[in-house]
């Protein structure tokens, strides 16, 4: 050896069980301290290009929310009832909006338009029955609405015509002077937890198993009123609605507690496709387990979904799945892309995937096409009649699902580990920085290590020509 | 050849070993074997008949009563001076006081003059001694002293000549810094002393009113009885009158630093002793005529005057109040402090305090990267921090602002009183001083003149030359003598002569002025009257009971004063003194006498101690004496508790700004000497490390690279030990960051690592320990583990030359100081290598606009390849010390607002076993 002839060294090659064992002291692990990881990548990533880290403090309680208000600057909200505004280069605390007494449970960007400018604002809602207005440039309140009959849900900007509806136990339209211009009757027994814009002024909202479309009715005269109408109930879904999203134009989607995945008709909200995780049929074969495996119906949940208009990226459970509007099929999958629910998912135009769960980890996924059959792809497969029960019933699904429905593989090429909680949320900004939220209160700004060494090289020279030398 | 010098020092072959042994408990950081140093640092000096070992301070002083005496020295052990004769000494170094201060009255001032005398410097040798001292002459003002002044001198003395003559300035520099901390300390407590003297003066006055009265109407107005009486009563307000005005002069030191951004108000205080403490001590008071000895007591809310007899007993058998007593205890033990401190920084060879200082300086001219791996100094304090010294002397200051701040209430307004009293009594003194001033005016004036232009500079003096340092005959001109209009013209020139002389070095610059009393330090005082009140009217009260006979009114006044005995004795002393020097003024001032009536005293008395009140009920014809007695007492008891509190608060004040701030940006511990220690003893264990562990390198270079390096372990000593040795390797992260926990016990953060470069930390077999084993799993690519108790090391591989010239295993270094400095120039070459690479302009930006990114990466490179001789793993250090380097130079040496940069690497980690 380079340094000592005595000295021999040992690959220890990143398995997690055998660092901790070595660090018990080379004693025989007391119990699993971490859940066995499926995946592990190593340490050694080079597609990783987050080698910088800032971590932001200033929340009290878990940080859920992460909004973008422009290039260089964003929000963060969660259970302490607090906004706070961050430069996402720096890392300053730009603002602290304090207004809200408890915990904030749905923010979004509201660009006000005026004739001079448009200045990003935020609008804020939270268990208080509050809902507040933000000026991002200057952290003052603009307008609030207090006392509410329930405490907002979810929030919609509809831009194009200066609204927001807040969605709770009702659904209530307003200007952008907070003044409510309509609303529905209460939902008694459950309220409004998701909200999408579709055409046509129509509006889909989901209550537990059911999605509703209401039409908005935009008054052609000063004499009218605003007006909202339900138009149709769709309820297809078996268990409780977690995710809605739009798709694009013509369709939108939405996944429910039971791993249903469904693709609508944006027009005239018909089925385009649905897909489930556990299948009717697997479902009654395995009855008698499935009091056994309870505690295990999250895994099946779809906790999240994303769209970049041609493929719909779904959280269940602690797998991702990608589903192809084109092929109306998945077309890759990771049944355990993480330790722990996956949280919150986003794909990049680059065929890059993000995903951050509550074992507290981002991690990073190349979409690849896939080399020919292996083992490793035909061994699970989402399909419409079950999953998950590989072990149990393997050739049956290998039967059905061997038909190279699965076309494409996501590889893990990098992740993230810093957070000791729930990776909540997670916002990407250009040049490579991710910003991170959590459950262990802190915010973390991960970036291009290199870009940021040349960016402070650059201020360096350029407080150089200031001070006109040393 | 035998003859020759040289050959004699190396052949005694005895000295050399014995003396080499002890470079060990030597204090030098530097322990290259110099001549090894035992006393003698030079072998070739012949100084060896020097009967000491080191180098000390001495503090002497003439006193009146014995001549020149040691006091103390520092440090204080019979074994630092040996054999050496420091009553010899003493007398040698005092007999060239330079101060050559007057004693007595000075020519052209009728009554005392305070004179604020600069400090002399002087370097003394004696050469049959082998001593060599440089001497700081001081004068403290003693209200019983001769002239009130008391000579001391602090000297540093040494063997080494040329190291009290090299070293002049800073020897100068520190000791005028102690020396104004004891002068700042006595003015003070020469205030306390003046306003108690003046109390008891105020309150002897009264009784003697009383008394002349009662022998006016039993004897008539002329009897002798009443003329005595008159006599004494003429004394007593003479005195008044002089001890006001020396307490004028005391309390208006100039408080310069008022206005200073820095200065810090200071809040009151709880007096330290319960008064229930002292209402006790007075039921069991003492005898007035043998007034207890009880010097312990010196700060007390009030205090109660006494009776002062014209005639006492000669002085010859007084007691010299201690330096402790002169200075204020508190005062005392800071230079003491001080002291001891410079013993610490002038401790060893010459040589090695001139390289230490060279070093520094050096080192200070790195702004931009003495941060990395120096251990942290003021230099970036000190442009903006006033020194030690400096920043003592505003708060010092402060400590008499007090003082001053009562002056327009009490000290103005019986200046008004004066002016008419003097009219009776004090005329003989005011005449005496006026032809004083007409003779000798000119003279004085050119003589300070002169003195001021000599006053500029510090002489060095060097045994036989006697060139005296310049008296300050600056007089004080007070506002008393400014209202008599034969004076005036001279105080004018006075003035202008006594700002001349005060020059650079001089602290005291007199001021005759009120305007530097803030308002906020009034409405203080206004607050601790309304505190005391309640005091006084008891006190009052019990006055009024024994009012019926004059003699039981002082045995009662004395009795109250009882406990107090300390100031009692001092009174009765100084009072002793008064008496002396009265009859020396005699004579009979016609000028004045015109204004001079019986009544008059009487009737001025009470109105002027009240003028600043406006009491309606006593007014001008008010018969009797007691309501004026009791109207002082009041007044000077508020007056005297006012001053207690304040300056019980502000030395408390000044104690925590001490201890919180000046401590680290003390000079005192520039050279830093626990943690160069610490540093010194770190390179032996850094020795043993590199030594024991084959793995030593790729430890060290996750500390270079940024990699925090936890080092994990059951025996918490040994981990401690571990990280201490490899402390050295750490580079800083800032002036602020914390880079090195040497014990955690619990599950650190992703937040600890950003600063934490190094941690030891507690392998227990515990749930906290297994959080804690989960914690260092789930951060293990951030971190390199080194097990103490295995002996194995996780982290990434290394492969340089760099580190393995730092820590090569079979080094032939020996000693760890030897270690330490080995590594120290290492890291300064590497220091100098990420200045360069962060500061070549064209390493990290295009040259021209149309250059990629990839091109200057490339240029990069090449320059670190080929420029620096830095390759493989080696750039990760380079690159990361330069990354620190930009985030230090970017953010300044404060806190930046924005958060902390965490930089990592994905790289493989490999274990290491021995």
């Amino acid at each position: 050896m380079l340094f000592c002839v005595r000295s021999f060294v040992v690959a220890l090659h990143s398995h997690k069980l055998g660092m901790l064992r070595w660090l018990l002291g080379d004693r025989e692990s007391q119990g699993p301290v971490e859940k066995t990881t499926v995946l592990f990548i190593g340490e050694e990533q080079p597609k990783n290009a987050y080698t910088e880290l800032q971590v932001l403090k200033g929340h009290f309680d878990m940080v859920r929310f992460l909004v973008r208000i422009d290039d260089v600057r964003f929000a963060s909200a969660g259970d302490d009832g607090i906004v706070l505004l961050w430069n996402v280069q720096t890392g300053e605390r730009l603002h602290e909006l304090r207004g809200h007494s408890q915990q904030i449970t749905a923010i979004t960007r509201f660009q006000k338009h005026s004739a001079e400018s448009s200045c990003p604002m935020i609008l804020s809602a939270s268990s208080d029955r509050s809902v507040s207005l933000w000026d991002a440039d200057t952290g003052n309140r603009v307008q609030t609405v207090t006392d509410l009959r329930s405490s907002v849900k979810c929030l919609l900007v509809l831009e194009r015509l200066d609204l927001w509806l807040s969605g709770g136990n009702d659904l209530c339209v307003w200007n952008r002077n907070f003044e409510l211009l309509c609303k529905t009757e209460d939902f008694n027994d459950a309220g409004i937890t998701a909200m999408i814009e579709l055409p046509k002024n129509c509006i889909a909202a989901a209550m537990d198993k059911e999605l509703i479309i209401y039409r908005l009715t935009v008054p052609s005269s000063e004499l009218e009123s605003w007006e909202i109408q339900e138009v149709k109930r769709l309820i297809d879904h078996q268990d409780s609605i977690r995710a809605l999203i739009s798709v694009n134009d013509q369709a939108f989607a939405s996944g429910s507690h039971v791993g249903e995945l469904i693709v609508w008709d944006s027009l005239d909200w018909t089925i385009q496709s649905y897909e489930r995780v556990f299948g009717d049929t697997a479902q009654a074969d395995i009855q008698s387990e499935i009091k056994l495996l309870s505690p295990k119906q999250n895994e099946m949940s779809v906790q999240h979904l994303t769209s970049d208009g041609e493929y719909i990226v779904a959280a269940i459970g602690s797998g991702i799945y990608v589903y192809s509007l084109l092929t109306k099929n998945v077309i890759a999958y990771r049944k355990t892309a993480h330790d722990s629910d996956v949280l919150h998912t986003l794909k990049l135009p680059n065929g890059q995937l993000i995903s951050c769960s509550e074992d507290g980890s981002v991690r990073f996924w190349m979409l690849q096409d896939l080399p020919p059959p292996a083992e490793h792809a035909s061994s699970a497969f989402f399909g419409m009649w079950g999953f998950g029960r590989a072990n149990k019933q393997p050739n049956q699904q290998v039967k059905k699902g061997a038909d190279c429905l699965v076309l494409r593989s996501l590889e893990l090429t990098g992740d993230l580990i810093g957070h000791s909680g729930a990776v909540q949320m997670f916002l990407p900004f250009n040049d490579n920085v991710l910003v991170t939220c959590s459950t262990d209160h802190l915010v973390m700004l991960w970036k291009d290590g290199d870009r940021e060494s040349r960016l402070r090289s650059l201020d360096l020279f350029n407080k150089l020509e200031q001070n006109k030398g040393l | 050849m035998i003859s020759s010098p040289d050959l004699v020092a190396f052949t005694k072959d005895d000295d050399f070993r014995d003396t080499y042994v002890e470079i060990n408990s030597l204090p030098e950081q530097f322990s290259l074997p110099q001549f090894p140093y035992a006393g003698n640092a030079n072998p070739w000096a012949g100084a060896s008949f020097a009967k000491f070992t080191k180098d000390f301070i001495l503090i002497s002083e003439f006193s009146e009563q014995v001549g020149p005496q040691p006091l103390l020295t520092i440090p204080d052990d019979p074994k630092a001076w040996g054999t050496f004769d420091l009553n010899y000494f003493s007398l040698r170094i005092m007999s060239v006081d330079y101060q050559a201060s007057f004693v007595g009255h000075p020519p052209g001032c009728g009554y005392p003059k305070l004179n604020f005398v600069e400090d002399s410097k002087v370097v003394l040798g004696d050469s049959k001694e082998g001593a060599f001292a440089y001497v700081h002459h001081l004068t403290l003002y003693d209200l019983e002293a001769r002239g009130f002044v008391r000579p001391f001198c602090m000297a540093y003395i040494s063997s080494d000549e040329d190291k009290i003559m090299q070293q002049f300035q800073e020897l100068s520099s520190e000791f005028s810094k102690a020396s104004e901390c004891l002068k700042t300390g006595n003015r003070k407590a020469f205030a306390n002393e003046l306003e108690k003297k003046l109390k008891d003066l105020e309150y002897t006055r009264t009784v003697l009113h009383e008394e002349a009265e009662l022998q006016k109407t039993e004897n008539g107005c002329y009897s002798t009885q009443a003329i005595e009486k008159a006599n004494e009563l003429a004394n007593v307000e003479k005195s008044i009158y002089e001890h006001k005005d020396l307490l004028k002069q005391v309390t208006s030191y100039p408080n310069r630093k008022m206005k200073d951004p820095e200065f810090l108000p200071y809040e009151p205080e709880p007096p330290s002793e319960p008064p229930g403490v002292d209402q006790d001590q007075i039921s069991g008071g003492s005898n007035p005529d043998h007034p207890s000895d009880d010097p312990s007591n010196t700060r007390r809310p009030s205090y109660t005057p006494q009776f002062i007899k014209a005639k006492s007993a000669k002085c010859f058998d007084k007691r010299l109040k201690t330096l402790e007593e002169l200075c204020d205890v508190y005062f005392f033990n800071q230079t003491v402090d001080q002291l001891t401190q410079i013993e610490k920084i002038f401790r060893g060879d010459l040589c090695y305090i001139s390289t230490s200082q060279i070093d520094t300086a050096l080192l200070k001219q790195q702004k931009i990267t003495n941060f990395l791996f120096e251990v942290f100094r003021d230099w970036e304090e000190e442009p903006e921090k006033p020194q030690y010294g400096e920043k003592l002397a505003p708060n010092s200051d402060s400590r008499l602002n007090p003082t001053p701040s009562n002056e327009p209430s009490c000290v103005e307004t019986v200046l008004i009183k004066m002016e008419q009293d003097i009219s009776e009594e004090g005329q003989q003194e005011t005449e005496s001083s006026l032809c004083d001033i007409t003779q000798d005016n000119s003279e004085e004036c050119l003589e300070a003149d002169m003195k001021g232009s000599v006053s500029s500079g510090e002489s060095i003096e060097v045994l036989g030359t006697e060139r005296s340092f310049p008296v300050q005959g600056s007089l004080v001109q007070s506002e008393s003598q400014a209202s008599l209009p034969v004076h005036y013209p001279e105080v004018v020139r006075r003035k202008a002569v006594s700002k001349r002389t005060n020059s650079e070095d001089s602290i005291e610059v007199l001021s005759t002025t009120d305007s530097i009393i803030p308002e906020d330090l009034r409405a203080s005082c206004s607050g601790a009257i309304y505190e005391e009140e309640p005091y006084n009217d008891s006190s009052s009260e019990h006055m009024y009971q024994s009012s019926p006979s004059s003699q039981r009114l002082v045995d009662s006044g004395m009795q109250d004063a009882g406990d107090f005995g300390k100031e009692a004795t001092e009174q009765a002393d100084s009072a002793c003194c008064i008496g002396q020097e009265g009859p020396r003024f005699e004579e009979p001032a016609p000028e004045l006498g015109q204004e001079c009536s019986d009544n008059g005293v009487v009737r001025v008395a009470p109105r002027s101690s009240r003028a600043g009140e406006q009491a309606p009920g006593v007014d001008d014809g008010a018969p009797a004496g007691l309501p004026s007695y009791e109207l002082n007492l009041i007044y000077l008891s508020d007056e005297v508790s006012r001053l207690d509190l304040d300056d019980v608060s502000d030395s408390t004040s000044f104690m925590s700004a001490s201890t919180s701030s000046e401590r680290a940006a003390s000079p005192f511990l520039s050279g830093n000497p626990i943690t160069v220690k610490h540093k010194r003893k770190a390179g032996q264990g850094a020795l043993r490390f590199i030594r024991q562990y084959p793995f030593a390198q790729q430890a060290i270079f996750c500390l270079l690279s940024g990699r925090t390096l936890v080092v994990m372990g059951a025996d918490e000593g040994k981990v401690r030990k571990l990280v201490s040795a490899l402390s050295i390797f750490v580079p800083n992260l800032g002036k602020y960051a914390e880079t090195i926990k040497p014990w955690l016990t619990s599950p650190f953060q992703i937040t600890d690592l950003h600063s934490w470069k190094l941690i030891g930390l507690h392998r227990v077999a515990s749930p906290t320990g297994s959080s804690m084993l989960f914690s260092l799993n789930r951060y293990s690519r951030y971190i390199g583990i080194l097990d103490a108790d295995h002996k194995t090391l996780r982290c990434p591989p290394y492969k340089g030359t760099l580190i393995s010239k730092l820590a090569d295993h079979r080094t032939q270094i020996k000693r760890g100081s030897t270690y330490f400095m080995h590594v120290q120039s290492m890291l300064s070459q590497l220091c100098s290598k990420a200045f360069l690479y962060t500061f070549c302009h064209h390493l990290h930006l295009p040259i021209h606009p149309g250059e990629g990114d990839a091109s200057v990466a490339s240029r990069r490179v090449g320059f670190l390849q080929h420029q620096l001789g830095v390759s493989g793993e080696d750039v990760r250090i380079v690159q990361y010390l330069g990354e620190l380097l930009k985030l230090h130079y970017l953010q300044g040496p404060g806190k930046g607002g924005t958060p902390p940069v965490f930089r990592f690497e994905y790289t493989t980690s490999f274990l290491y076993k021995i």
